[in-house]
């Protein structure tokens, strides 16, 4: 009995961290509207920071609660100082930019945190008269957990008073209601959002330094608690505090028992809790449709099939690569390779994003499941590689068949979360189920056919599976199929009127993409030898929505542009420096501020003046 | 013979808020029919039970003898209820004709094709229902940036590629000029001649409803208060108590 009571209150300790962090993300999107992955970084640099100055004044109470606060208020700053440096300059571009450009702060942010601090995990000191533990029905449990779990509710209660009332805390709330409302009643929305990014990051720094005590403070971090946070606020419903709190517990509570009952699935729980209540209760507990985000990608200009001698760029394009290997060495053919290969998932991706406006922040799971598909054949029944690629796709089809048939029933950021959830539960099945996939072990020797192993043979066949997958997906949007998931996307009111089932439009093209991805997959698996579960880990869904962004979302030549870029110049600034993430970050950065609308939309805008001039 | 449209005590509430209570009229082929009340009649809620956006609380809605409730608009649409929105909703990634086109490809269920393009598909036909609604000449521009009343035209030009057999039109010309209101109307009486089509359309324009309608049904609080000619109901004592306010 005892032993359940200390678990239970080992899961509120930790739901009061959730709830810092997560009431910062909530708080910040109600507002701004902006997806903030660099959230995680503030924690992350909140710990940090805590670190540093709890190991220069903490020896004493107040130097130790010293600590957390500065370190929380510089964090606080941080984000200000991004509101206004990066994010003021992004509110006119479509809003997935912003997304990008945060994802540039992470990068960013990652570096410089190794740099200042090393990448070796750092222990903090205990806090100063809460070393010790009490006893509860005999079991001791640590008394700095309890002053945390006193924390959330007293944050809750301050952030309260906050919104409701005082003045500022009343103008949060109406612009979070209604921006452009806001602004016509002569509210600042530039200070109100400088002010806003303050307060959460502030409170992201906080939850971070509070950490110090309790765990070793690392350069994971981030990663981890932003993916948790937006679980949080999504289950709680968007933009709603008090929902934040409540899921904050509920999930504190199945991380605390969830390993007791199901030690096997402890790493999918969380998500599969997400899913459940998302399929249930679509806007979250608390959360009520008019706070639902709008969908993320709004119509662009049309999209213009290319004419006169741009028409035939594509196949020049691939006859000048199936060129290459008369000249190029083996390494280049390799990286060329893969970018071919990332070329095709961008492109997949872009079917969703682009012609779709369904946001997918869960598309490694395809490309990993044709990876897996394709390397489980050779290894448990020794197939041939054709056979083994000619699965790929299929093995990935189906997996996105089955996931988005739920999936496309929510849409905006809910779709993006559901697409995370099916991503995490296929990738912690892959990374568990050791018998099966080998775990974390992968599985080796994957290696192609003897016809296809040279270099210059395996690019030729790359060239040709994702070249002629590619040139499909070219058609797919240009066609009819492509037409009407736009439709549905443009406005699905009409839509439905005019006889267009939008929802399984979305499903079958959900499924196509998958399925293009997974070719991907098989493809990639064949190329390295080897498969990992991060093959299909947030990272590489994350990389995948760059690569689409990069290149701009509004030109069917944006993903190929963007994954070439984006590949490039990750290998080319991972062979040069070990500082590679702070370079690609930068570059990030400044092609977010640059090109507002993506590498290929620039190219394409420029032309098209040039032509009209 | 059954009628083009038969609608039966109509009920729809929203909360403890009676939207439309019992409301029945009918409907033939060559009619012009006008539904009009004061803001708040329940007139877009009436448009949404008939095309199956909303769903009924009771009542029936058949069409030529069908009952068409609780199936979804896609459905609705094929069995020959056209509809134009009182806030207008194109496809605004596309051109003027790509926007027809998409309707004519839905028409004749191409949706799925994954090689030939699009703007290949039904391209005179499309052309053909934008000469007649008077946008050929704006046909290659993208519909996201033109101007409100043209977009109102476009709608139609996609209402009429289903070739519906009743067409609902929520404030047809709202947004346009005076001059511009009354072309568009002799437009839709030419075509309900030209194809037998029966319309209902709601409007707030007097000089519209009473210029162009060979019917009218007025609505108050969800309820119909008055039905007939344009002359009998511009008599009516409550109508005109409703319109002239003290409507108590």
């Amino acid at each position: 009995m005892s032993f359940y009571l200390v678990q239970f209150l080992s899961g509120l300790a930790t739901a009061a961290t959730l709830f810092l962090v997560s009431s910062g993300l909530t708080i910040v999107f109600g507002v701004t509207r902006i997806v903030n992955f660099a959230h995680g970084s503030f924690y992350m640099l909140g710990a940090y920071l805590g670190w540093s100055l709890v190991e220069r004044w903490g020896s004493t109470p107040l130097g130790f609660w010293g600590a957390v606060a500065v370190a929380a208020l510089a964090v606080g700053l941080l984000g200000a100082l991004m509101e206004v440096g990066l994010l003021r300059r992004l509110y006119r571009s479509p809003e997935l930019f912003q997304l990008l450009a945060t994802f540039g702060v992470v990068l960013v942010v990652q570096d410089a945190a190794s740099w200042i601090w090393g990448s070796e995990d750092l222990l903090g000191r205990r806090a100063p008269g809460l070393r010790g533990s009490v006893d509860i029905l005999d079991q001791p449990f640590p008394l700095y957990d309890l002053v945390l779990i006193g924390l959330g509710p007293l944050v809750l209660g301050l952030l309260w008073l906050l919104f409701n009332r005082t003045r500022w805390g009343t103008l949060v709330r109406a612009a979070t209601q209604d921006r452009d409302m806001a602004s016509a009643l002569g509210v600042d929305p530039a200070r109100l959002f400088t002010g806003v990014l303050f307060l959460g990051s502030a409170l992201a720094g906080l939850g971070g330094a509070l950490q110090v005590p309790r765990e070793a403070v690392n350069l994971h971090m981030d990663m981890a608690i932003v993916v948790e946070a937006f679980v949080v606020v999504v289950v709680g419903g968007m933009g709603s505090l008090t929902g934040a709190f409540v899921a904050s517990l509920l999930i504190g509570q199945l991380q605390a028992f969830g390993i007791l009952v199901f030690p096997q699935i402890t790493l999918v729980l969380v998500f599969l809790f997400m899913a459940v209540v998302l399929v249930i209760r679509p806007y979250g507990l608390l959360g009520r449709a008019e706070d639902a985000p709008p969908t993320a990608a709004s119509p662009g200009p049309p999209l213009i099939a290319a004419a006169g001698a741009v028409r035939w760029a594509p196949a020049l394009l691939l006859a000048l690569l199936a060129a290459v290997p008369l000249v190029a060495g083996d390494y280049a053919l390799i990286v060329l390779t893969e970018v071919v290969i990332l070329a095709l998932l961008a492109a997949s991706l872009h079917l969703l994003i682009g012609l779709g406006g369904l946001v997918s922040f869960g598309h490694a799971a395809y490309f990993g499941l044709g990876a897996y598909g394709a390397a489980l054949l050779v290894k448990h029944l020794a197939a041939p590689m054709p056979l083994a690629l000619a699965a790929a796709p299929l093995v990935a089809g189906l997996g996105a068949l089955a996931a988005g048939w739920f999936c496309v029933r929510r849409s905006g950021l809910y779709f993006a979360m559901l697409t995370l959830a099916f991503a995490q539960i296929v990738w912690s099945v892959t990374f568990q189920w050791y018998g099966f996939t080998g775990g974390d072990n992968g599985i080796l020797g994957v290696w192609p056919a003897d016809w296809a192993a040279g270099k210059a043979a395996y690019f030729w066949l790359t060239l040709a599976l994702a070249g002629g997958a590619l040139l499909l997906l070219r058609r797919a949007a240009f066609a009819p199929f492509g037409y009407t998931l736009r439709a549905g996307r443009d406005s699905a009111l009409r839509a439905e009127s005019v006889g267009i089932d939008v929802r399984r439009h979305q499903w079958l093209s959900f499924a196509l993409a998958g399925s293009a991805a997974g070719l991907a997959g098989g493809l990639y698996a064949f190329s390295k030898g080897s498969v990992f579960p991060t093959l299909m880990a947030v990272p590489v869904s994350v990389d995948a929505l760059v690569m689409v962004l990069m290149g701009g979302i509004q030109t069917l030549s944006g993903p190929v542009v963007g994954a070439a870029l984006f590949h490039l110049l990750e290998t080319e600034a991972m062979s040069r420096t070990d500082w590679w993430r702070l370079v690609l970050g930068t570059i990030i950065l400044v092609l977010v501020l640059a090109f507002p609308k993506g590498v290929a939309g620039f190219v394409r805008d420029l032309w098209t003046r040039g032509r009209d001039a | 013979m059954s009628r083009r449209l038969a609608v039966e005590n109509l009920q729809r509430a929203f909360g403890g808020v009676q939207a439309v209570r019992g409301v029945s009229f009918a409907l033939d082929a060559g009619e012009v029919l006008a539904l009009i009340g004061p803001n708040g009649a329940g007139k877009t809620t009436c448009f949404n039970l008939l095309n199956g956006q909303l769903r009924p609380d009771a009542g029936t809605v058949r069409l030529d003898g069908v009952d068409i409730v609780g199936l979804p608009p896609r459905r609705i649409w094929r069995m020959g209820v056209g509809r134009t929105f009182q806030i207008t909703a194109t496809f605004a990634s596309m051109t003027v004709r790509e926007n027809v086109q998409m309707v004519l490809l839905s028409v004749h269920k191409r949706l799925f094709g994954l090689w030939t393009p699009a703007a290949a598909g039904f391209r005179d036909e499309a052309m053909a229902l934008l000469e007649r609604v008077g946008m050929g000449a704006q046909a290659e521009r993208p519909c996201g940036v033109l101007a409100y009343g043209d977009l109102k035209r476009v709608e139609l030009a996609m209402a009429l590629a289903g070739a519906p057999k009743l067409l609902l039109m929520d404030e047809p010309t709202a947004g346009m000029a005076p001059g511009e209101r009354q072309e568009l109307m002799a437009l839709t009486s030419s075509l309900v001649r030209e194809r037998g089509l029966a319309i209902l359309f709601t409007e707030h324009d007097m000089d519209v409803v009473f210029g162009h309608a060979t019917r009218i049904i007025v609505l108050d609080r969800g309820q119909l208060i008055a039905e007939g000619t344009p002359d009998a109901v511009r008599a009516d004592p409550r109508v005109q108590a409703v319109y002239l306010g003290g409507a108590a």
